[in-house]
């Protein structure tokens, strides 16, 4: 799983850095940084995480399939 | 073209960002006919903004930045694959690797790339890099792994300040050259960049300002630069953040008005020709738009912005597949952030579209703050340090033209006067070595106009 | 009926049980003037502009004085109800021992405490074939985290309880009642709270736990030490808050899928679902229905001007409901997507224990969900609290 913020929207309310600690972190008091590839293990508290951002700005999918068709 | 929209042979050139968003919403829009993607990169889309940030400091590789996706595009994806030229009367898209392939509607979203070192046999030296690919990203996250002495980064606009502020979290020493008078300038004008400037050297970054570089030296490895003021500097990596360049010139001979502030559209992503007429089956997304934007006179802009890439392509993907009449302007409001030195920096509007600027809220010497801009006498921008909660009420306040200066009355115990509102300082974008990432780039969507005037 | 009685009939006990075709009414009103001089706003846009306007104060000292019922020792008021940059600084301070950026991962790791907390009142329901979800778990769960959490004794609750229902109730907004006996007792409640709480934590200098009164008393950094009177009037905010609003949101939650027992079903097949139910109740049935504020200028909120000083009430709750904002907003549908609820407010002053209340309110629905199946309301409508700005059951008795 694959997760992308709109960081246009975040504003920074951090919810999803306290439900998912070892996937997105503040940097300052402010700045949202975060690991695109969902480590194993972490899923569920990423889909917390996305259920939280009070702006709705993570984005939770799968990696496009570019194989052939 | 087959009468029903939904139908039909729908191409994409560039397989990022506003490319799959546009495949996404194509499918949400309910087009059901045939989708080719075009990309020269070999990955499938992935996420830019990570390589300045968590990528240089080895929390996150460079090639797992993957886009997840909103739906499967369900779409013919040709990756490691360049876009040689376009044949609008045959409508077709010559590729390089030979046959062409066939369209009724074409988006072109080819963004941009990394405006490379001048001086070819010089930039050809080892260590020094650029920064756009993830590949790129990989390069410059390995020798900053392997420690080097220090790292000269040649520009200080966003992307040049981002890997600084990397560099010195890796406790790397690093130097950072602009032509310009203080970093961030040529996007946020002369009082931010003064916080700018002090946020660097409070980190321990070696700022030089209003010097260039006038050479790189090395013997096949880069070890050190020349810079205007008859110094020279040694360093292990040289990374130029000089900007962008538009990925335009595969369609030098197509007709439509590209150039080097990019490929012009009107206000639904279709694509002008030339002559400045619309056309109605290219339409175009991304990095590499110009587009009329009403807020501020009409005037084209050029946008190097993620949330921008994103909504483009949303409403060039539903006019594609939308008789007329329900096509939908793309009118929203630039907005912008980037990260660096521990804050979170976010601009809404185009600051560079100013004359005076004032702190509405916070303070420099607090580090967080809003800064409002004004131009003849009304809002167009504002930016955020630290205060993105406060950033919608600004937009809105943008959105409506809203008066400049703002009244009085920020909730943050300051007399109700706002301060003096100072000249914005927007310098010419030519003094700078790095590219400001929104651009106001005139009227005209001829490219003539872009000929004309050289871009940086 | 006049819109100008509107905060008279919402704030009438009678309407407890559902205020919600009060709330249509209100936005179909725009802002609504009331006879005592404020403001109601109830439009989805409308509440979330204002919470995004640093013309906008959470500060009651910027009431003018003609509107001001309830008048607060400075000393006692705390971040909830202050703005930038004390409240910036207040609330930051408050946090460092909390949440991110000085401790990311505090909350993430009471989750084994709080199943097992979880745990221990299940069992304690078993056998029995009545239940008052509000005394048997909603309200001692949250009370025994935040106890643990900021280092009260669990024993002591019933000294605190009174103090927190009296603070309430000094908070709660009313129409046309005569303000000095609510002032009086939650006056003299926060300042008995608020020394208990300094008691407590002072015996800790020295000698810390893992608890947060212990890091608010020890903390080596100078520039991030609370003075006695901010510890006092900070921990009654958290105490109070952590346990008076989740309570709610966990009765609210069992009543609510108690009257949608298809939902139910689908929650317990798919309990995938459940962070978004949660979500989806804050919308439906919040906790927390009124928010004041004052604006410091004269402000256009939707075509009327509001004058500097008069106070203003967001109906948060009506807001969660509005159509222009949610689709088909009466429904509860736990699988709502694209859904930016007020629950927790907006802004600056959004929710402090969000992640908290979202972690208890979770494992708690999740734990009773198998339960629930069988179960019955005894009463429905339920017995209400007191309170229009945090509503919520008294007692919810249920057949099990
Ligand atoms: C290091 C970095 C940091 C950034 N940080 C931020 C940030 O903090 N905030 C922010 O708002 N934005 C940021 N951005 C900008 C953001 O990433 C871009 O706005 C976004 O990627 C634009 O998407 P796009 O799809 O329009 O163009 P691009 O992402 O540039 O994609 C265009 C694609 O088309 C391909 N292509 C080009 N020509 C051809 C051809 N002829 N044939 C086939 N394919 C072709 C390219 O190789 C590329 O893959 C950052 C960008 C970089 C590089
Ligand atoms: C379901 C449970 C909860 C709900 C619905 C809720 C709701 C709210 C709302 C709506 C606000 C905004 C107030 C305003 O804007 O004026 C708020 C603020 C606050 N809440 Fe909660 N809350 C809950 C649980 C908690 C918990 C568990 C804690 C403590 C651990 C807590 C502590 C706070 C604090 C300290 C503030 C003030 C924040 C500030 O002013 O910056 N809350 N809450
Ligand atoms: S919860 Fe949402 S708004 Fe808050 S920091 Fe995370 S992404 Fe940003």
């Amino acid at each position: 799983m694959r997760i992308v913020v709109d960081l246009t929207r975040c504003q920074g309310y951090a919810q999803c850095v306290f439900l998912a600690p070892q996937v997105f972190e503040l940097h300052g008091e402010e700045a949202l940084r975060y690991d695109p590839a969902v480590p194993d293990g972490q899923l569920d508290r990423v889909r917390q995480a996305a259920a939280a951002c009070p702006v709705q700005a993570i984005l939770v999918g799968e990696q496009v399939n570019t194989g052939a068709r | 073209m087959p009468g029903d929209l939904r139908q039909g042979r729908i191409v994409i050139v560039g397989a990022s960002l506003a490319g799959l968003r546009a495949a996404e919403t194509l499918r949400e829009a309910g087009f059901t006919g045939s989708l080719t993607v075009v990309g020269d990169e070999p990955h499938p889309p992935y996420d830019r903004p990570p390589l300045s940030k968590q990528v240089l400091l080895g929390r996150v590789a460079a090639h797992a930045t993957a886009l997840p996706a909103r739906r499967d595009p369900d779409a013919d994806w040709r990756l490691g694959v360049r876009a040689t030229g376009l044949d609008p009367i045959g409508k077709r898209v010559l590729l390089a690797d030979g046959e062409p392939l066939p369209y009724d509607r074409l988006l072109i979203a080819t963004g941009t790339r990394a405006r490379p070192w001048p001086d070819q046999a010089q930039a050809a030296l080892d260590g020094v890099l650029t920064l756009r690919t993830s590949d790129d990203a990989a390069h410059l996250a390995e020798r900053l792994a392997a420690g080097p002495r220090r790292v000269l980064v040649i520009g200080a606009g966003f992307t040049g300040s981002e890997i600084a502020s990397a560099c010195r979290e890796l406790g790397i020493e690093v130097t950072v050259a602009e032509r310009g008078p203080a970093p961030l300038v040529g996007a946020l004008g002369g009082t931010l960049s003064q916080l700018a400037a002090g946020l660097q050297r409070a980190h321990g970054v070696d700022l030089r300002c209003g010097v260039t570089v006038t050479a790189l030296r090395g013997d096949g490895r880069f070890t050190g630069a020349d810079l205007s003021d008859g110094s020279h500097l040694e360093a292990d990596v040289c990374v130029i953040a000089m900007g962008a360049v538009r990925n335009t010139e595969w369609l030098a001979d197509s007709g439509l008005a590209a150039g080097p502030r990019g490929l012009a559209c009107d206000a639904g992503c279709r694509v002008f020709d030339q002559y400045g007429i619309v056309t109605d089956d290219v339409f175009v997304a991304g990095d590499v738009a110009r587009f009329p934007h009403p807020l501020f006179e009409y005037q084209m802009l050029s946008l190097e912005h993620w949330g921008n890439a994103v909504a483009q392509a949303e409403v060039a993907a539903h006019n594609m597949v939308s008789p007329g009449p329900s096509r939908r302007p793309h009118l929203a409001v630039p907005v912008f952030w980037s990260s660096q030195f521990g804050l979170n920096i976010k601009s809404v509007g185009v600051p560079t579209f100013s004359d005076q600027v004032l702190i509405a809220q916070g303070s420099i010497a607090e580090g967080r703050l809003v800064a409002v801009y004004g131009y003849r006498g009304r809002i167009t921008a504002a930016v955020t340090v630290n205060m993105a909660k406060w950033l919608e009420h600004y937009q809105g306040l943008i959105e409506t033209a809203a008066p400049f200066p703002p009244g009085p009355g920020a909730a943050d115990a300051r007399p109700l006067v706002a301060d003096f509102p100072v000249p914005s300082n927007v310098p010419d974008p030519r003094g700078l070595c790095h590219g400001p990432t929104v651009a106001l780039t005139g009227h005209l969507p001829d490219r003539r106009l872009s000929v004309v005037r050289p871009a940086g | 009926m006049a819109v100008d009685s509107l905060l008279e009939r919402i704030t009438d006990y009678a309407s407890r049980p559902d205020p919600y075709p009060l709330y249509a009414e209100l936005r179909a009103a725009g802002v609504a003037r009331q006879a005592g001089g404020g403001y109601l706003v109830g439009a989805y846009h409308d509440i979330v502009a204002l919470l995004h306007d640093p013309r906008i104060s959470s500060d009651p000292r910027n009431i003018a004085a003609p509107y001001r019922a309830l008048v607060q020792p400075e000393e006692q008021i705390s971040f909830i109800r202050l703005d930038d940059p004390a409240h910036h600084r207040l609330r930051g301070l408050a946090m460092r021992p909390f949440g991110p950026p000085h401790s990311p991962g505090r909350l993430d790791a009471m989750r084994g405490q709080i199943a097992q907390i979880t745990e221990e009142l299940i069992e304690g329901l078993a056998g029995r074939s009545r239940i008052d979800i509000v005394e048997d778990f909603a309200y001692p769960l949250p009370v025994t985290v935040i106890c643990r959490l900021l280092g009260v004794p669990r024993e002591d609750e019933p000294v605190f309880r009174e103090w927190s229902a009296a603070i309430i109730d000094f908070a709660d907004i009313k129409a046309g009642e005569d303000p000095a006996e609510r002032q009086r007792a939650g006056g003299q409640a926060l300042t008995e709270m608020g020394r208990y709480l300094v008691d407590l934590a002072e015996r800790r200098r020295g000698h810390p736990g893992d608890d947060m009164l212990s890091a608010f008393v020890n903390e080596p950094d100078p520039a991030g030490r609370l003075t006695r009177e901010e510890l006092a009037a900070t921990g009654v905010l958290l105490l109070v808050a952590g346990h008076e609003t989740t309570v709610n949101l966990i009765a609210n939650g069992v009543l609510t899928l108690l009257r949608h027992r298809d939902q139910l079903e689908r929650l317990r097949r798919e309990p995938g679902l459940l962070p978004g139910a949660v979500e989806e109740l804050l919308r439906y049935e919040p906790p927390v229905h009124l928010r004041q504020r004052t604006p410091l200028a004269n402000i256009e909120v939707a075509g009327t001007t509001v004058p500097k000083g008069v106070p203003l009430i967001l109906v948060l709750a009506a807001g969660n409901r509005d159509p222009k904002r949610f689709h088909d907003p009466e429904r509860f549908d736990p699988a709502r997507t694209d859904n930016q609820h007020l629950g927790f407010g907006s802004g600056v002053h959004h929710c402090y224990g969000a992640p908290l209340a979202r972690i208890e309110a979770q494992t708690a629905l999740g734990a009773l969900l198998p339960r629930l199946v069988g179960a019955t309301l005894v009463q429905d409508p339920p017995p209400y609290r007191r309170g229009a700005m945090l509503r919520g059951p008294r007692h919810l008795p249920i057949e099990l």
